[in-house]
């Protein structure tokens, strides 16, 4: 008799069934976990650094860039390589797009070799300040601290917009280039809110009356992309940044848990909690994707969106042609210390130089083309986008509609800008100040319970 | 001949046990060792913290919370599931009205067939997406347009079936049903065509009606089927990242609202990727581990029985 007798078919089903409990639930997750081996360290470039060349770049030394493909694509990316060639002929340049940074760069983080350049953006983007933490961030100061290309008697640094330094910095030195410069507020359409005679709110109360107006016409007065948080809270930091100032931005980023008791954080969130309350919500807002609330909104379903200034180029395909996409700073709120032009404004799009890149002279150069007048008129060009180079646009460039309101309000706002580090800083607690709103925004939770819940997570976060 | 057999056993094994060693056997060992310690996923670098990052398990809230979600998933899934497809696969083979005393189907049985196994032919993302349509919280969704076309529901208050805490993993267990349910019913079909008709018959001939017939013959002469099937869907509800990741309300990994559809997956996914505790992420791979394995080795032992052979 052969050994197979042994074996019935009940017992191959057990022994099938328990490898497949190994095999299939075990596997995606653990095996997510498994890291790499190594950890060699980038070579320094022995060029030595002159007028010409202040980053001392080997020019035969090749470039691997990596760009994040969302919503500017990777079309300027290939402008800036070709700027790049110009001057470096010999260079060989990889150009690798992709929309899942994490999955492709993870591994090679971990085996100490990383591409030179790295678009770190996208839903999959690898966290800033895990990246920093690790060792992994190539400090920019040398590319802050060289001449910028179109006038060489000034810095880099000169040149670049309020905010962009601090927002790419851990302990106060840069470790990021945050390309595009986008400001956030509410947003209308011009056409309809000219056809039904509505006048765009400068105070919190106004607008409060004007959505009871707005509801009174049949359509809801405000939308938001209630899937994702980040943009209700965007509306709620943004009032509060202006009730209290600096001072406020800075405690909160500080995890200071005083912040949530203080009447500030009392009157932005009520302000908040009556479009609520009044029931001013496009039904179904709370439950909606970003595209699914624009797309909305372009229908005229919804009267104000919150967003940042890429929304134009987001909706590009959705917005009707007579649209007249207009940006509006954020209500002003009584006793607010910013003026009612202030806004937030920031710098997004991350662009870092791995530590142990193999060219980390030729990333910072690549970086310091990108911030010239031709790069950033191609980003604008090919992007729809404004850059964080002062003055970088020339008059010749023409603008959407919506990109042109949001930079005649950047303009009005002057140097009365503003901008939170904790989403790059503080994950964990950005993550429950979301559900918080989320609780809010569905009236499960009033007011002085989100202050609550916003104040036992900088709790919770200051001690991890 | 018998020396010969050992070496051709081995010859065969030893592309897949290398493999299976390399790629499976190896990271879980990996992994063990990074939950060890407070390794933050995008370096070499880490320290040895022993079992602390259990010791904190034991005290997250958003993990029990997630650790019940599962148990809960784990205790519906199989046996909706597994009933569901029981019930569909008993009609469709032997739950027609006999005619000339024979044993069949209901009418359109086939059709019936590849009707619900379609589901399994389509892949996880385009479950997702089909179901946000399913569910979109405004009139758009299909759920809410025919409740509001019914007059059940105001316009202005729709149910906002993925962004409300109580329904939302119901939700998604609707479509971890909807998806599985045509799949064991095929496998249920094949076990139950094994069976043979002169069994059925018999039972007829004695005035079996068919709930009877079904208590009695099919479902005993089916254990060792439903058995696997248990364990497969055990295995199913620990997991359910993909569609908890896709279709719930939060950023990175959904889970919401409010923790209510979280699940370990998407917060060891989270707390791996976007809160840089990857040490910390690699503890919870340890726990759905044993987890599983402890669940698959008593369902296995519970409902062992003794064999009909047939």
């Amino acid at each position: 008799m052969s050994a197979a007798a042994g074996y019935n078919r009940r017992e191959l089903f057990r022994r099938a069934a328990g490898l497949t409990a190994l095999a299939v639930t075990g596997g995606p997750l653990l095996a997510a976990c498994a890291g790499g081996g190594g950890g060699a360290t980038g070579t320094a470039s022995a060029v030595a650094t002159s007028a010409g060349n202040p980053l001392g770049v080997e020019a035969s030394a090749p470039l691997e860039v990596v760009i994040f493909k969302g919503g500017f694509g990777d079309d300027y990316a290939k402008a800036f390589e070709a700027l790049y060639t110009k001057t470096y002929a010999s260079a060989k340049i990889t150009h690798t797009p992709t929309q899942d940074v994490t999955g492709l760069l993870q591994p090679r983080f971990n085996a100490g070799s990383p591409p030179d350049v790295v678009d770190d953006s996208g839903a999959k983007q690898i966290k800033l300040d895990v990246l920093h933490k690790a060792g992994q961030l190539a400090d920019l100061t040398p590319l802050l601290e060289a001449p910028y290309l179109d006038d060489p008697s000034k810095k880099v640094k000169d040149v670049l917009q309020p905010g962009t330094i601090e927002h790419g910095s851990f302990d106060g030195k840069m470790y990021s280039l945050n390309y595009v410069y986008s400001i956030s507020g509410l947003w209308y359409s011009g056409k309809l809110f000219k056809e039904k005679g509505w006048t765009a709110p400068k105070t919190w109360a106004d607008f409060i009356t004007l959505c009871a107006t707005i509801k009174a016409a049949g359509v809801a007065p405000f939308c938001h992309q209630g899937k994702y948080p980040y943009y209700i809270n965007v509306v709620i930091m943004d009032l509060l940044a202006r009730q209290g100032g600096a001072d406020i931005i800075h405690r909160v980023d500080a995890l200071d848990t005083t912040v949530w008791d203080g009447p500030e954080a009392k009157a932005a969130i009520e302000a908040v909690y009556q479009l609520v309350d009044h029931d001013y919500l496009l039904p179904g807002t709370n439950g909606m994707t970003h595209t699914e609330s624009q797309t909305a909104w372009n229908q005229y379903k919804a009267a104000f969106v919150p967003c940042g200034s890429w929304l134009e180029n987001e909706q590009l395909k959705l917005t009707p042609d007579d649209f007249e996409m207009t940006f509006l700073p954020m209500p002003s709120l009584p006793g607010d210390k910013l003026p009612p032009t202030s806004l937030r404004a920031g710098a997004d799009e991350p662009f870092i130089v791995p530590a142990k890149a193999k060219n980390v002279q030729g990333g910072m150069e690549f970086l310091r083309m990108m911030l010239t007048k031709e790069g950033a008129g191609q980003f604008a060009q090919q992007a729809n986008a404004v850059t964080v180079l002062k003055d970088g646009i020339g008059p010749d460039v023409k603008l959407r509609p919506g990109t042109k309101s949001a930079v005649a309000a950047l303009t009005a706002a002057g140097s009365d800008v503003f901008n939170y580090d904790y989403p790059n800083t503080q994950s964990a607690f950005d993550i429950e100040l979301g559900n918080a709103s989320t609780e809010l925004m569905a009236n499960r939770i009033k007011p002085d319970e989100w202050l609550k819940r916003a104040k036992s997570a900088a709790e919770k976060a200051k001690k991890a | 001949m018998r020396h010969r057999r050992y070496p051709f056993i081995i010859g065969f094994l030893i592309a897949p046990v290398t493999l299976y060693a390399a790629l499976v056997l190896w990271p879980y060992l990996q992994t063990f060792g990074y939950s060890l310690t407070d390794w933050n996923g995008q370096s070499q670098e880490m320290h040895f913290v022993g079992l602390g990052n259990y010791g904190k398990l034991l005290h997250d809230e958003v993990f029990l919370g997630a650790l019940g979600h599962n148990l809960l998933l784990l205790a519906v899934l199989p046996v909706a599931t597994i009933l569901l497809a029981l019930f569909f696969a008993f009609m469709l083979n032997v739950g027609g009205r006999g005619g000339a005393g024979g044993v069949r189907g209901v009418r359109g049985a086939a059709a019936y067939k590849v009707l619900f196994f379609l589901p399994q032919v389509l892949s996880v993302a385009i479950l997702a997406v089909l179901w946000e349509a399913v569910y979109r919280p405004d009139g758009g969704g299909l759920f809410n347009g025919v409740l509001q076309v019914l007059g059940l529901q105001d316009a202005g208050h729709p149910v906002e079936w993925l962004a409300d805490p109580d329904l939302v993993l119901w939700c998604i267990l609707g479509v971890l049903i909807w998806a599985g349910a045509g799949f064991y019913l095929v496998l249920f079909s094949a076990a139950m065509q094994s069976v043979p008709k002169d069994i059925y018959e018999s039972a007829l001939l004695d005035g079996a009606g068919r709930g009877q017939t079904f208590f009695r013959i099919t479902l005993p002469l089916l254990w060792d089927t439903v058995q696997t099937a248990w364990v497969y869907l055990a295995i199913a509800a620990m997991d359910v990242f993909a569609l908890v990741s896709t279709m719930t309300v939060g950023a990175s990994y959904g889970g919401g609202p409010d923790h209510r559809s979280e699940i370990i997956a998407t917060y060891l996914m989270r707390n791996f990727l976007f809160f840089g505790k990857a040490g910390y992420a690699c503890a919870m791979g340890v726990v759905i581990f044993f987890f599983t394995l402890v669940l698959s080795a008593v369902a296995l032992r519970v409902t062992r029985r003794e064999r009909i052979e047939f």
